[in-house]
């Protein structure tokens, strides 16, 4: 128990640990390539080699944010004695009974284990980014869709404050949005309370400009997204659900507002320009000339054409949702400070960066895989798209 | 065209006063006046002293006339306290209140005092700036026309063996954030333990314990200081750049016209350069320009990681240190760089593009 | 270079037995097969069939173009006797461009945007003949003189956007020219363009290969077109030749079933939409992986013999007297070919009814801003000016004109989308001028509606046919229940003779004939009283076209729905309409029934658009008058009457008047209508522009 591990017996030991990964991924794949005529762009993917890669190493954080608590070793916030720093592949001194024998990525400068932190840090990155990237898609689009169909005074001044946030160097907004003293002052509620409302908002019109003509389906759906919308909206923005199941910690709040913040425009932008060739189709003039209201044609004729490319973007841009993430973490800004987020644990490594590369190396590869797993996915699904 | 210019000018100028005044209120939040008060003043103050130290020091009042004052439009404040001494915004010590000027802002040159640098934010920005320059320069250099190469050749020859790999390089480039890449690459050139340099000074390659320097700074700018900055930046801009140039330029490959040079009897090396490069470029140039704001945030990470003290450097000490003044000339100079930019991109696209130009 | 050893009496362009696949991922698809025709020196050779027969791949395998995934199976293209086939890149390179030269459908996409003109021409001769670059600019001033276009000198300096279409079209037949190239494939070079422009460039590419004695492999679906400029000519059906041999020859005495059936399908003066309907090509062009054995044609043929038309591969077999005749047909000697069709049915003419649509003085402008930067003065376009006109129930009024003549912007103020300027539409006695669609009730739209040109954009992609139906249903307040509506879907599905299982499909599944078919029962679902049809079958091929436009006249005559049908095209016109009405940029210049506009005396443009439409008959002789220059932008409208530039009668009107006052509008007898200054004495001279040659 007291040698060091060569790097084959490491990475034996963690593939052993990804066991429960593994087994999600082939079932994963085996159901989906039998099934993939039948899955429509879904299935598609599994003809590009591209796709399927992409797809594969963004399932492999997924899952492994999934089962995050059957793959770790150790606990990513413990420390243990005498293992500062420690390369990796070394046994763990002392340990007690039922411990794991090894911190297989080495230990940080706090005396934790890297490789616990590293698999616990993708939870908390997938936990953030792809609902972020949502959010940030749903005010993208409840703006970017009028902007382009309706054109004139509300396009100009939508894309005016678009370009406004969008001519911010992005660390400057960090800086400047999500720091201790910004969340005393209510700001972060402030802008959840305008960023959260845009769901709400997109669903309501969306099924009142379809079902408006079967009040009963109408106010039933739009109902629905009423009375659910505002319990979350409630508990989020303002952490006063009154049941107590929807919440979010203000610093969580700060980063997600500040996230959201900085992509809309960037996706109001996009969906804009798409809006503005389709709105020329016939189909959309024939649904004007039968009298369609304004909204049904942007959310049901308009928007669904739309949604190759929006999907191709919404991957991409979960991944520079990743790199932002990442970015808050490295300049320590708004995470708790022994957060296993791989921002905040390349910026604990770099510290000790030329002596003991490993603990910022680590989470650092496993960054870059997740955002290039999620680029080549987007190229895969563009391709497929655009195909046929 | 001169409307057109005067047009993105007025709009331009516009978009500076509201960003500028974003950036003064969000620096100007009671919280930020109260850790100022506390740090210029005492730790131990009370709640009312702090209140008053603000009053007194010219932070209360309107945040719009503040605004003012800081931009020169509106006149500096002034008070005189109950020892008949009179200070303000514009009032140098040791100075008498009747020459002091009446207006003192950034229009007037002046852009207040750096209580992290102990000294007057214009000089010590500039001196940061011109270092800052320095690097942005070097990044240019490598940055562009490796993109531009990388896009074209694998763009010419859509789905050739020499795209593929281009492609998963850029691909992989984008993926690679810069405090990603950073990090692996001084692991890899600049650590003594691990990465090449043990080998190499093992086998007497490199007379140091590392290939590359894992710091640089502005007074030594050398070949093994810069490589590693240089390239952390470039790396993330070259994927970036390189796929716009990939996609544009494929898409000019199956243009109609590029047929018809080829049906022309145009080989195929005068097709690319004579027909589709000029075409194919329109786009990325304007993806170049606007990757300044992006290329900025580069330059913090990397200032920060190699510990270059420049612009970013900069920026993250006056953020960190709650240095108002400084964090505001930051903020007017990033805006300033990303608005010029917008300017110049739009521009040089009506120029590049006969179809406008002369419509 | 082997050049000498060709004999100029042999075939310069000899293809034989040419299979063409395209490779996919899943499969092999034939594109060509077993292809074989010749052209000699001098001669050209009309390529005819409808999209996706394989025209354009016979032309693209020519200059050895096929892309990565397409591949030359088999045969051989023998180009001056030297086999194209296995050439390697360099030789081809000498080849094009200098021997073979060709030209494409979409001139503004075929000129490299951001290269002067003159840059773009002269590369031609300093590639080929290493001219220098002075030399090389000066050809091609000259040349861009012989095609015609006005002010050389200011147009090699100039970048291609700067030019208009037709224009551009000049410039990319000059650029084929400026080798002097032995042969000449011209890929629908006019389909893009407006027809009084087409006439021009038609009698252009005439001349010139005379002048220069240039082969030209003409490809077209247009029969008309293939009539005027081709020698000879070759019918393709589905990846085949089926006829080849002399225009002439082909059009009197057609021996394939295919071609006879296409002309059975196009209307010709004489067609009649109650007495003498066209008849449709039953069925649908195969597509390439699942084309029928034995003979492509056969699924859809009358003459089809079970068991032996679909036994085995059918071979081109020589008709014995004809001038290299050939047919691909089995039983082209048992087939009787001058007996009539023998399914026409007769129709019942409808009977004509109220008033249920008036327009007065009706004007659209629009504020346009100049300037390439949103800057610049603004401008008023006349879209449409004092458009005055009734429309009755059951009747047919076909509106015609060309790009820019206010057509679509007549149809949108109709719509709603738009409203008027000034003047009055009264729909049913209620005025809807200024009552944009919003505000409208449900049964003035209903009543209203439209159906568009493209098939491919008429139908939302994401949404089942059925869908789409319905939701029009919905939104008409038709039915009480979702079965209620789903019933009267299908119904509608019946009524467009489309299979009920339609219904679950998706637009992408369907072909353009059925997804036009889809888009006619969506403006039929709330009861339509007006149809405006834009353009309804030009996207459409030949044979689907008389199957779309007998669909709509069965409609309008069961449910006695006004159709105001517009075109550019006026052999359909004259088909199926009781009164036309044209347009000139954005007025009315002439207005009457059909026999009165289609006889003399008619508006100068009129007979201009008349004498430009190329027709398929051979017994038929036309006038040529080809109109000078292009159409002037409705920015910049003449002064005086807009018709003025390019009007051949202008000098019969003393004083200049053209010049100074928009005419005004002359009221011949029955009603006739013409926007003219000509005197009714010179107005009674004209002579008609088509005659039937005396038989």
């Amino acid at each position: 128990m007291d040698e060091l591990l060569s790097w084959g017996a490491i990475l034996g030991r963690v593939a052993v640990q990804f066991l429960p990964v593994w087994i999600a991924l082939v079932v994963t794949y085996a159901v989906s390539i039998t099934f993939k005529r039948r899955l429509g762009l879904y299935g598609k993917l599994f003809d590009s080699p591209v796709g399927m890669i992409g797809f594969g190493i963004v399932m492999f954080w997924v899952f492994t944010a999934l089962f995050a608590d059957q793959v770790i070793t150790h606990d990513p916030l413990a420390q243990f004695s005498g293992m500062k720093n420690k390369v990796p592949g070394t046994p763990l001194a002392n340990s007690p009974e039922g411990q794991y024998g090894w911190f297989l990525f080495g230990g940080d400068h706090l005396a934790r284990d890297v490789f616990s932190r590293m698999v616990m840090g993708a939870r908390s990155v997938l936990s953030i980014a792809p609902a972020a990237t949502a959010f940030a898609f749903m005010v993208g689009i409840t703006l970017g869709v009028p902007a382009g169909y309706f054109g004139g005074r509300l396009d100009t001044s939508l894309s005016f404050i678009a370009n406004l946030v969008l001519a911010f160097p992005v660390i400057l907004l960090f800086y400047l949005l999500v720091t201790p003293e910004i969340r005393l002052t209510g700001i972060p509620v402030v802008l959840a309370a305008v960023l959260f409302i845009f769901p709400i908002i997109f669903l309501t019109i969306l099924f009142n400009a379809r079902y408006f003509t079967d009040p009963k389906k109408r106010n039933l759906y739009v109902g629905i997204v009423l009375v659910l919308g505002f319990w979350a909206y409630s508990g989020l923005a303002f952490n006063m659900d009154p049941l107590g199941v929807w919440s979010m910690d203000p610093n969580l709040l700060n980063v997600f507002v500040s996230v959201v913040f900085v992509n809309s425009p960037t996706v109001f932008r996009i969906v804009r320009g798409i809006v503005m060739d389709l709105k020329a189709r016939d189909y959309v003039a024939a649904g004007q000339t039968r009298g369609e209201g304004p909204w049904y044609i942007m959310l049901w004729e308009i928007l669904p054409n739309a949604r190759g490319p929006l999907i191709v973007d919404f991957c991409l841009r979960i991944g520079y949702t990743t790199i932002l993430l990442g970015t808050l973490g490295f300049f320590g800004l708004g995470v708790a400070p022994d957060s296993p987020d791989w921002g905040s644990t390349i910026d604990d490594g770099r510290k000790t960066l030329s002596l003991f590369p490993h603990a910022a190396v680590v989470p650092a590869l496993a960054l870059m895989s997740l955002v290039l797993g999620l680029n080549l996915l987007a190229d895969g699904l563009r391709e497929e798209s655009l195909r046929d | 065209m001169l409307t057109f210019i005067a047009r993105r000018l007025g709009l331009m100028l516009l978009t500076a006063f509201v960003l500028t005044f974003v950036v003064f209120f969000l620096t100007n939040l009671p919280p930020n006046l109260e850790k100022l008060a506390r740090s210029e003043g005492s730790v131990r103050m009370t709640d009312e002293s702090v209140a008053a130290w603000i009053e007194q020091n010219g932070h209360g009042g309107s945040v719009f006339a503040r605004y003012g004052q800081w931009l020169g439009v509106v006149p500096g404040w002034t008070r005189t306290d109950d020892k008949g001494v009179t200070r303000g915004r514009c009032i140098q010590p040791r100075q008498d209140p009747a020459e002091a000027a009446r207006f003192c802002g950034i229009l007037q040159g002046d852009w207040g005092f750096s209580t992290f640098f102990k000294k007057d934010v214009l000089p010590s920005l500039s001196e940061k700036l011109a270092a800052t320059g320095w690097l942005m320069m070097w990044v240019m250099i490598v940055m562009v026309p490796t993109a531009l190469v990388i896009g074209v050749v694998s763009g010419m020859r859509e789905g050739s063996r020499t795209d593929r790999v281009l492609s998963t390089f850029s691909i992989a480039s984008t993926a690679t954030p810069e405090y990603v890449s950073g990090v692996i690459l001084v692991a890899l050139f600049a650590s003594p333990v691990t990465g090449l340099s043990p080998m190499l000074a093992e086998w007497g390659w490199i007379d140091g314990r590392t290939l590359f320097q894992g710091a640089a700074s502005p007074d030594r700018i050398t070949f093994w200081s810069f490589t590693l900055p240089v390239l952390t930046i470039a790396l993330y801009g070259i994927g970036y750049i390189a796929r716009m140039t990939r996609a544009s330029m494929t898409e000019v490959m199956t243009a109609q016209y590029i047929r018809t040079a080829r049906l022309k009897g145009v080989s195929f090396g005068q097709v690319v350069v004579r027909h589709a490069l000029r075409n194919a470029l329109i786009a990325p140039f304007t993806v170049i320009m606007l990757q300044f704001p992006w290329l900025l945030n580069g330059v913090v990470i990397v200032e920060t990681l190699f510990n270059y003290k420049g612009f970013g450097w900069t920026l993250v000490q006056a953020a960190g240190n709650n240095d108002i003044n400084l964090l505001l000339g930051c903020s007017v100079v990033a805006v300033f760089v990303v608005l010029v930019t917008q300017l110049i991109s739009d521009i040089g696209y009506v120029f590049l593009n006969p179809r406008i130009r002369l419509s | 270079m082997t050049e000498n050893t060709w004999d100029p009496s042999k075939p310069i362009l000899e293809i034989e037995n040419l299979s063409i696949s395209f490779f996919t991922r899943l499969r092999e698809i034939p594109a060509v097969m077993d292809f074989s025709c010749s052209v000699m020196a001098g001669e050209a050779m009309g390529l005819v069939g409808e999209s996706g027969c394989g025209k354009s791949t016979v032309a693209l395998a020519v200059m050895r173009d096929l892309g990565k995934n397409g591949k030359i199976v088999a045969g051989s293209i023998k180009f001056k006797g030297r086999d194209l086939t296995n050439m390697d890149d360099e030789e081809l390179r000498h080849i094009r461009g200098s021997e073979i030269a060709m030209i494409y459908q979409e001139p503004m996409a075929s000129l490299n945007p951001a290269m002067k003109i003159g840059a773009q021409l002269a590369e031609v001769p300093m590639i080929h003949s290493g001219m220098s670059k002075d030399e090389a600019w000066k050809l091609a001033r000259q040349i861009v003189a012989d095609v015609r276009l006005p002010d050389p000198d200011r147009i090699i300096n100039a970048y291609p956007h700067q030019l208009s279409g037709g224009q551009q079209q000049r410039i990319v037949i000059a650029m084929a020219l400026m080798a002097k190239p032995a042969l000449l494939i011209l890929d629908e070079p006019t389909t893009a363009l407006d027809v009084t422009v087409e006439a021009g460039i038609v009698d252009l590419v005439k001349e010139l290969g005379e002048k220069y004695g240039t082969s030209m492999l003409f490809i077209s679906h247009n029969l008309g077109l293939v009539m005027d400029v081709c020698d000879r000519i070759c019918v393709m059906y589905s990846g085949e030749a089926v006829e080849t041999g002399n225009v002439v020859e082909v059009f009197d005495k057609m021996r394939h079933p295919y071609t006879q059936a296409l002309f059975r399908s196009i209307p010709l003066p004489g067609a009649d939409k109650n007495a003498r309907p066209l008849i449709s090509i039953p069925g649908n062009f195969p597509l390439p992986h699942e084309r029928p054995p034995g003979c492509n044609f056969g699924p859809r043929c009358d003459y089809f013999e079970k068991g032996r038309c679909d036994a085995a591969d059918i071979p081109m077999d020589p008709v014995p007297g004809g001038d290299r005749h050939g047919s691909r047909c089995l039983r082209w000697t048992e087939i009787d070919w001058d007996a009539p069709p023998a399914k026409r049915a007769v129709k019942q003419k409808a009977p004509i009814g109220e008033v249920v649509l008036r327009m007065e003085d009706l004007r659209k402008y629009y504020d346009v801003a100049t300037g390439a930067f949103g800057g610049g003065e603004k401008k008023v376009v006349k879209a449409n000016e004092t458009l005055s006109f009734e429309a009755r129930e059951g009747e047919t009024l076909a509106i015609v004109g060309e790009s820019g003549c206010g057509k679509s912007t007549f149809a949108k103020v109709l719509m709603g989308l738009e409203t008027a300027t000034s003047g009055s539409i009264m729909l049913f006695d209620e005025n809807v001028q200024s009552t944009p669609i919003q505000k409208r009730n449900t049964d003035t739209v209903s009543s209203v509606q439209m159906v568009f040109q493209n098939p491919f954009d008429t139908l939302n992609p994401s949404m089942n046919v059925g869908r789409q139906i319905i939701r029009a249903l919905e939104i008409f307040k038709h039915g009480n229940s979702d079965a209620e509506r789903h019933a009267r879907m299908l119904e509608l599905l019946d009524l467009v003779k489309l299979p009920r299982a339609f219904a679950d499909r998706m637009p992408r599944q369907l072909s353009g004939g059925q997804k036009q078919r889809v888009g006619i029962a969506r403006a039929f679902a709330g009861g339509a009283k007006v149809v405006v049809a834009d353009e309804p079958v030009s996207a459409l091929d030949v044979s689907v076209q008389a199957a779309v436009t007998d669909l709509l006249m069965d409609i309008q005559r069961e449910n006695r729905t006004t159709l105001l049908f517009i075109s550019h095209d006026l052999s359909i016109v004259r088909y199926l309409s009781d009164r036309v009405m044209v347009m000139y940029l954005g007025h009315v210049v002439e207005m009457g029934t059909t026999d009165q506009v289609f006889q003399p005396p008619y508006h100068p443009y009129t007979e201009a658009l008349l004498s430009a439409v190329p027709i398929a008959d051979t017994k038929i002789t036309r006038k040529r008058i080809v109109l000078e220059g292009d159409i002037p932008s409705a920015m910049n409208p003449p002064p005086g009457c807009p018709f003025q530039t390019r009007c051949r009668w202008k000098s019969q009107v003393p004083g200049g008047l053209c010049d100074r006052e928009m005419p005004p509008v002359q009221v011949l007898e029955g009603g006739h209508n013409i926007k003219c200054h000509l005197s009714a004495e010179i107005l009674a001279s004209m002579e008609p522009v088509i005659k039937m040659a005396a038989e």
